[in-house]
C-alpha cells in the first residue's frame, strides 16, 4: 500500500495549485460574472498549456494521464480554489464519450479539446428523466441522408459556450428502456436547435435545449446505433469522480476558510474558536472530510474496475460525499454568523457550489438506493 | 388535557380564516407561494388591509389600537396568515419597537409614533447589531455623546435588514463607556433622512439585497427621542427581544413548506413513479413530519401558559431551535425534490416586474434560493447556539 501521489502527479498538483492560486483574482472572478460563457478563455488557456487537459486523456487518445487518480488529483485542486472552468463537461463528458466511442474523424476533436480550442457539452437529461440514464424520449427518426432529432434536453452544463454538442436520442425501444439510445455530435449551430441559456446557482453556465427538426447525417452518429448507454454509463462513473474530488476540494477550502475565521473572530473579548461548543463541531467536520478523501480514493482506485463493482464504490462515494457536503455547508455556515450569508465573502460561492454537487448525477437519495441494489440487498 | 380548541378559539379561527378568503389579494399569495420576492408596496398593501379590520397590531393591548388578543389567538392568526400564503407581517415596528414604546416611551412617543406604526407613515429597521457586536451584543460601539438638545451619533450598524425601505431605525448606541458594557447602552430613535445618516446594501447567498450596513457621520437626534431613561438601553433591548422570539417556532411556515414538498414531491418523477412514492425520500419526509408534529404541540404548550399570564421565557430557545432546525430540513428536501432544476440561478424570477417563463416547472425557481436564504434562521434572533447557552444555563442550570 501507498498513499503517496507518484513523482509526476506532485508535479502536477503543486502547478496546477500556484496556476490557480495566481489566476483567480478577485480582478479575474469579476470578469467570470460578468462574462456570458460563465468562465475565463484566459484561464482555460493557461490550463490547456499546462497539460491540465492532458492529463485527463490517456496516452492513446493523445494525454498523458486518465487513470482515476489523475482525475482526482486535477479536480481537487480545482475545487479548492472554487474554480468554474467546465473541465468536466468538456473533458470527462464531452471528450471522454468521443475518446470512447469517436470515428477516426471525430477522435480527433480530441486533440483539439486538450488543446484547449475546443468545447464540449453533453446533452443527455431531459425535463422529467432526474437522474436515470435509461429515460430517454428524445428521438432520432430516420431519414434518407442520416436522422432527424426531436426532443428537449434539460440543464445542459456549458452548452453556451460548447462548440460541438453530443446529444442522446432514441433510435430504438420505449422511454425506459436501456437498449435503443444513440449519440450523435452536433455543431452547436446546427439549424434547428435552440438555447435558452442562463447562469447557474454554482457558477458556470447552462441551457434548456429544443431540438425541432434537425436534420443531421449519418456521419453525425457517435458510436454504434441502439448501444450508447454503456459508454454513458462509463462516462457518468468518472464524471461522478470528478465532480466528488472537486466537492472534496471546496470542503477542505471551506475548512481552511472556516478554521481561519474562527480564530480571528472575536465576541465576549476571545476568538470564537476558543468556545468548545465550536470547537467539537469542527473536529467534527474534519472527520466527515477525511471519509470524503477516503471515498475519493476508493473510487479512484477503482474506476476502471468492471462495471459492477466500480458502480458500488460511484454509488457509495456519490451518497457520502452528499451527506458530509450538506454537513460543511451548513455548519460553516452557521459558525461564520451573519458574514457567511453574504455574496461577497469568499465562504457564499464555495458553499454554493458544493451545495449544487448533490443535484448532478443523482443525488445522496439516488445513490443509497442504487447502492443497496449493488451490494446490499 | 384537552388537545382541541374551544368553541370560542374555533370561532375565531373561522372568522380569521373567513377574512383572508376574502380580502387578501391573489397577487399576494400567488407571490408567497412561488417564493417571490415581496416589495415594499406589496408588504405595505397587506398592512393597510389588515390595519382597516384592526387586526394589525396582534400584539398591542386595545389602547393603544392593538387586538389585545391572547396568546393562542395570536397563534391561531398567525398559523391562518401562513395557510393562507398572506405576506408576513413586517416586525420592526410592529412586534418590536411597538411594545418597547407602550412599556418604556413617554406619553408623547407613545401618542406620535404608534399610530404612524399602524399607518404605515414609518417604516422602522433594527440597528441592534455591528460589525464587532453580533452574539455579544452588549459590546455595542456606536457612540451618542450629549450635545445641548441632541445626540451626537457616530458609528455603524450591520445587517439591518429591509433598511432599504425605512425612514427611521432605533439602535442600541453606547451613551457611557463607566461601568459594565451593559450599563451603558441607550435605546435612540433615529430618523434616517437626517444629515449624516448612509445605508449601503448587501447582498446575500441567495442574490437578494434583504440586509444594509448603516453609517452615522456626526448625525445630531434630538434628545427627545431617547426611549426610557439614559444608559438604561439594555434593559429594554432585552425585552424586545422576548417579543421578537415570539412564534418563533414558525410551525406555520413549516407546515405551509412540508404542503408545499409534498407536492413538488407528487408532481417530480423519479424512475417512472411520483418522487413520493421513493420509499428513501419518502422516509425524509416522514422524519421531518414527525418531528413538526410534536413541535407544534410543544409550541402549544408553551404558548399556552403565556395566555394564563406566564410569560414564556427560556422554553422560547427550546422552540427557536427545533424550530428553526425543522424548516431548514424542509428547505433541503425541497431543493432535493427538485432535483437537476435546483441548479440554474433564477434570481430573475424571484423579482418583481419579471414574466420571464421560469427555467423548469415553476415550483422549481425558488428552491436553491430559500434553501440558502433560510440558513438565516439560526443565526438571527440570537444564534442557536445562543440559545443553546440560555437553556443550559436558565433551565438546566448548569
Ligand atoms: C439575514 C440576516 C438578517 C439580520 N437582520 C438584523 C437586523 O435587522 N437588525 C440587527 O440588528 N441584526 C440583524 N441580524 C444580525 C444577527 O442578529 C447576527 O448575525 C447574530 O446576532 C450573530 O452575530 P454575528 O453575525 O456577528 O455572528 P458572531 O456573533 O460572530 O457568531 C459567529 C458564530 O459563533 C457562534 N458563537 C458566538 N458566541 C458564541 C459562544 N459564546 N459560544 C458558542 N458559540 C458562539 C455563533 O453562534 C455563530 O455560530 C441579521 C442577520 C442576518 C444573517
Amino acid at each position: 500500500m501507498n498513499f503517496d501521489l507518484t513523482d509526476e502527479r506532485q508535479m502536477l498538483q503543486d502547478g496546477l495549485r500556484r496556476y490557480l492560486g495566481d489566476a483567480y483574482t478577485p480582478a479575474s472572478v469579476s470578469a467570470i460574472d460578468a462574462a456570458e460563457r460563465g468562465f475565463s478563455p484566459a484561464i482555460w488557456q493557461g490550463l490547456a498549456e499546462m497539460g491540465v487537459i492532458g492529463a485527463l486523456f490517456g496516452e492513446g487518445d493523445g494525454g498523458f494521464g486518465g487513470a482515476g487518480f489523475d482525475i482526482a488529483l486535477v479536480f481537487e485542486e480545482m475545487g479548492r480554489i472554487g474554480a468554474v472552468d467546465p473541465l468536466l463537461d468538456t473533458a470527462i463528458l464531452g471528450g471522454g464519450l468521443l475518446a470512447a466511442l469517436g470515428t477516426d474523424a471525430q477522435v480527433s476533436s480530441v486533440r483539439d479539446v486538450i488543446d484547449g480550442t475546443m468545447h464540449l457539452a453533453l446533452a443527455h437529461g431531459e425535463p422529467t428523466s432526474r437522474y436515470d440514464l435509461t429515460r430517454v424520449t428524445t428521438t432520432a427518426q430516420k431519414t434518407p441522408t442520416g436522422y432527424r432529432l426531436d426532443g428537449r434536453k434539460a440543464v445542459v452544463v456549458n452548452a453556451p459556450a460548447a462548440d460541438m454538442i453530443i446529444v442522446s436520442a432514441r433510435t430504438n425501444g420505449n422511454m425506459a428502456e436501456a437498449n435503443g439510445i444513440s449519440l450523435f455530435l452536433l455543431p452547436a449551430d446546427t439549424p434547428g436547435l435552440t438555447l435558452r441559456s442562463y447562469p447557474m446557482a454554482g457558477g458556470g453556465q447552462a441551457a434548456e435545449i429544443v431540438l425541432d427538426g434537425v436534420e443531421i447525417g449519418n456521419a453525425a452518429r457517435l458510436g454504434p446505433e441502439n448501444a450508447a448507454l454503456g459508454a454513458l454509463e462509463t462516462a457518468t462513473a468518472r464524471a461522478i469522480l470528478a465532480i466528488s474530488a472537486e466537492a472534496l476540494g471546496l470542503m477542505e477550502a471551506i475548512r481552511a476558510l472556516t478554521t481561519d475565521y474562527l480564530k480571528t473572530r472575536k465576541q465576549f473579548g476571545k476568538p470564537i474558536g476558543q468556545f468548545q461548543a465550536l470547537q467539537h463541531r469542527m473536529a467534527d467536520m474534519l472527520i466527515e472530510i477525511e471519509q470524503a478523501r477516503s471515498a475519493v480514493i476508493n473510487l479512484a482506485g477503482h474506476i476502471d474496475a468492471p462495471a459492477a463493482l466500480r458502480d458500488t464504490h460511484v454509488s457509495a462515494t456519490k451518497n457520502l460525499i452528499g451527506i458530509v457536503a450538506k454537513q460543511v455547508v451548513e455548519e460553516s455556515i452557521q459558525m461564520h454568523g451573519g458574514i457567511g450569508m453574504t455574496q461577497e465573502y469568499a465562504l457564499g460561492h464555495l458553499a454554493k457550489r458544493l451545495t449544487m454537487v448533490d443535484h448532478r448525477f443523482g443525488d445522496t437519495t439516488h445513490h443509497l438506493e442504487r447502492f443497496i441494489t449493488l451490494a446490499v440487498a | 388535557m384537552d388537545l382541541s380548541y374551544t368553541d370560542e378559539e374555533r370561532a375565531f379561527r373561522d372568522e380569521v380564516r373567513a377574512f383572508m378568503a376574502e380580502h387578501l389579494p391573489a397577487s399576494l399569495s400567488d407571490k408567497v407561494k412561488r417564493g417571490q420576492t415581496l416589495t415594499k408596496a406589496d408588504h405595505e398593501k397587506w398592512h393597510a388591509i389588515l390595519n382597516a379590520k384592526g387586526w394589525l397590531a396582534g400584539n398591542w393591548p386595545v389602547a393603544f389600537g392593538g387586538t389585545g388578543w391572547n396568546a393562542v389567538q395570536r397563534h391561531i392568526f398567525d398559523d391562518e396568515m401562513t395557510k393562507a400564503s398572506a405576506p408576513r407581517i413586517v416586525p420592526f415596528g410592529l412586534a418590536m419597537l411597538g411594545p418597547v414604546l407602550q412599556k418604556f416611551g413617554s406619553k408623547e412617543q407613545q401618542d406620535y409614533y404608534l399610530p404612524r406604526i399602524l399607518n404605515g407613515d414609518d417604516w422602522w429597521c433594527q440597528g441592534y447589531s455591528e460589525p464587532g457586536a453580533g452574539s455579544d451584543l452588549a459590546s455595542v460601539r456606536t457612540t451618542a455623546e450629549r450635545d445641548g438638545d441632541d445626540y451626537i451619533v457616530n458609528g455603524q450598524k450591520t445587517w439591518t435588514t429591509l433598511g432599504q425601505h425605512a425612514n427611521m431605525i432605533f439602535c442600541l448606541v453606547r451613551s457611557s463607556k463607566e461601568g459594565k458594557p451593559q450599563e451603558g447602552i441607550s435605546f435612540l430613535l433615529i430618523d434616517m433622512t437626517a444629515p449624516g445618516v448612509t445605508i449601503r446594501p448587501i447582498v446575500l447567498i441567495d442574490g437578494e439585497p434583504e440586509v444594509n450596513e448603516v453609517f452615522f457621520d456626526a448625525v445630531r437626534v434630538p434628545a427627545a427621542n431617547l426611549v426610557g431613561e439614559e444608559n438604561k438601553g439594555w434593559t429594554y433591548a432585552k425585552y424586545l427581544l422576548t417579543h421578537e422570539r415570539t412564534n418563533i417556532a414558525g410551525v406555520g411556515f413549516a407546515r405551509a413548506g412540508l404542503e408545499n414538498l409534498k407536492r413538488i414531491a407528487r408532481l417530480e418523477r423519479a424512475d417512472g413513479k411520483p418522487l413520493i412514492q421513493n420509499p428513501h425520500f419518502a422516509a425524509r419526509i416522514a422524519r421531518v413530519e414527525i418531528d413538526l408534529m410534536a413541535m407544534s404541540t410543544t409550541n402549544l404548550r408553551v404558548v399556552s401558559k403565556a395566555a394564563a399570564g406566564q410569560a414564556p421565557g427560556a422554553e422560547s430557545s427550546m422552540l427557536k431551535i427545533k424550530g428553526t432546525v425543522i424548516r431548514q430540513e424542509i428547505n433541503a428536501l425541497t431543493r432535493n425534490a427538485v432535483g437537476p432544476y435546483a441548479m440554474p440561478f433564477a434570481s430573475e424570477g424571484l423579482t418583481e416586474g419579471s414574466n420571464a417563463e421560469p427555467i423548469g416547472p415553476d415550483y422549481a425557481r425558488a428552491a436553491t434560493a430559500q434553501y440558502l436564504n433560510n440558513r438565516k434562521l439560526s443565526i438571527y434572533g440570537g444564534s442557536n447556539e445562543v440559545q443553546r447557552t440560555i437553556i443550559s444555563k436558565a433551565i438546566l442550570e448548569l
